[in-house]
């Protein structure tokens, strides 16, 4: 029922509902914008039920991302020195 | 897609996972208390990357779910009537009422149509001036202001035809009703990030400090809640109890304030029943008065006086149990033999986000193929 899905705005209408397309990786819809007075077009907003209710903090998302890549990266390291540790002590 | 492949990382999951594996020492129960994450934690196998010491139950949030079967009644016997259109989410459909579900009354002739917005009902409404539009309001606070928002329009369109069977609940308090119960054994909460997305984190607070839980916001992929177990891992190994952000793309700690305005404007709190749970003071929202000629239960009242005080649950049907934790589906004497998606015995079977359609859809093949691993789904 709360899912909702990123999607980029490709233009903003100026009814009263603010009616925008959104582009889901390539598909298009009209959604409301109503509820994000602050969004313009190019940034990705979060989709629910015909409405755009936040606008993606690109920043934060960049981050995460970022730091999900270094905990793999680490982990794999810490996987394959402790393989080489246990070989060296067998 | 942008912003959902990323967070569905296979090598950085297990990376995720294996902190959370070096940093636990004791045994944790943790509740999702989002429906969607259930789903995605069931999909994915999220749960068999986890230690056995950490324990995910799973929570009421599947408005679908709760919403009691006295209003499904009253939904039925709306969609029934020659001169009403009843708009509902799919998921509604097949929801078992005291007798009869959506469907029931569709085949019976019933005019239900399926809407992916309320503002689809809007615009019946507007190409259907001799009908009734009835909307089916159901949902957290992430689909509330939707909803609000259609009121809005009808009132500035001066539409007469169109008027909202309200089902709408609130988390907080059904969080608070867990924590209170006796037998809670809830440690920690990844709350629901979209409801958060729209109300913002403010009100968990004094959750949080009054029962010493930790709380964290929390998105929906797979990388989003492994984080989100993660920090609170690290709150309970660390005996701290505060309210945290994962979902920090989506969430402010104010919320969206547009949407929260337009929520204050036209709900207000009221009491409201949780299927299988009971009733919860302050939990559900009404319309309030200067909106009320769009309440339909107040519009219908003398046609829905007589549907009053027959709701019957089937008494085989333990969702109560379920929707607090502390069963799951799978121990069910009825899952997947007397209760399928197709003969449901309660909501938690067919709606999108219920806890044993979750299991059903995902872990059946699990059952019949035991060769093949949980894990290997992501």
């Amino acid at each position: 029922m709360c899912l909702a899905v990123p999607g980029q705005v490709v233009n903003i209408g100026d009814d009263a509902l603010r009616t925008g397309t959104i582009s889901f990786g390539g598909m298009t819809k009209h959604v409301s914008l109503a509820l994000v007075p602050e969004v313009r077009v190019g940034d990705y907003v979060i989709v629910h039920v015909g409405f755009a209710i936040s606008t993606v903090d690109e920043d934060a998302a960049l981050r995460a991302i970022e730091l999900f890549k270094a905990m793999a990266a680490r982990d794999r390291r810490d996987t394959v020195s402790a393989a080489t540790a246990s070989e060296e002590t067998s | 897609m942008k912003y959902v492949d990323e967070y569905r990382d296979r090598s950085a999951a297990e990376a995720v996972a294996n902190e959370i594996r070096r940093l636990v020492t004791r045994p944790w129960t943790i509740m999702e208390v989002c429906g969607g994450q259930t789903h995605a934690i069931v999909r994915f196998g999220l749960d068999a990357l986890l230690p056995e010491k950490l324990t995910l139950v799973h929570g009421p949030g599947c408005p679908v779910c709760v919403t009691p079967v006295g209003l499904i009644d009253q939904a039925v016997a709306l969609a029934s009537w020659p001169q009403v259109v009843f708009c509902t989410f799919g998921d509604m459909l097949r929801v078992p009422g005291s007798r009869r579900s959506l469907f029931d009354a569709k085949a019976a002739g019933g005019d239900v149509r399926l809407v992916y917005s309320p503002l689809d009902a809007l615009a019946l409404a507007q190409s259907h001036p001799d009908r009734e539009i009835v909307c089916f309001a159901v949902g957290f606070e992430t689909t509330a202001p939707a909803f609000a928002m259609a009121v809005k329009e009808a009132a500035r369109l001066r539409l007469s035809n169109f008027s909202l069977l309200v089902a709408h609940v609130l988390v907080p308090p059904a969080m608070e009703a867990i924590l209170s119960a006796p037998g809670n054994r809830v440690q920690g909460f990844l709350a629901a990030g979209h409801v958060c997305t729209v109300m913002g984190y403010t009100e968990y607070e004094p959750l949080a400090a009054r029962h010493r839980i930790p709380i964290v916001v929390t998105g929906f992929e797979p990388l989003d809640i492994l984080e989100g177990v993660l920090m609170l891992v690290r709150q309970l190994e660390g005996g701290r109890a505060v309210v945290e952000n994962q979902y920090v793309r989506s969430v402010r700690r104010q919320g969206n304030e547009a949407a929260t305005a337009l929520l204050a404007e036209v709900f207000e709190p009221s009491p409201r029943a949780w299927r299988g749970i009971g009733e919860i003071p302050a939990s559900g929202l009404r319309l309030k008065p200067a909106y009320a000629a769009y309440d339909a239960a107040l519009k219908f009242r003398r046609e829905l006086a007589q549907t009053a005080g027959r709701a019957e649950e089937d008494p085989e049907c333990r969702s109560g149990l379920v929707l607090q934790g502390l069963l799951k589906p799978t121990e069910c004497p009825a899952f997947g033999v007397r209760c399928t998606p197709e003969h449901p015995l309660g909501a938690p079977m067919v709606s999108g986000e219920g806890a044993c359609a979750a299991y059903y859809r995902y872990r059946k093949p699990v059952m019949r193929d035991a060769s093949r691993s949980i894990g290997d789904r992501m």
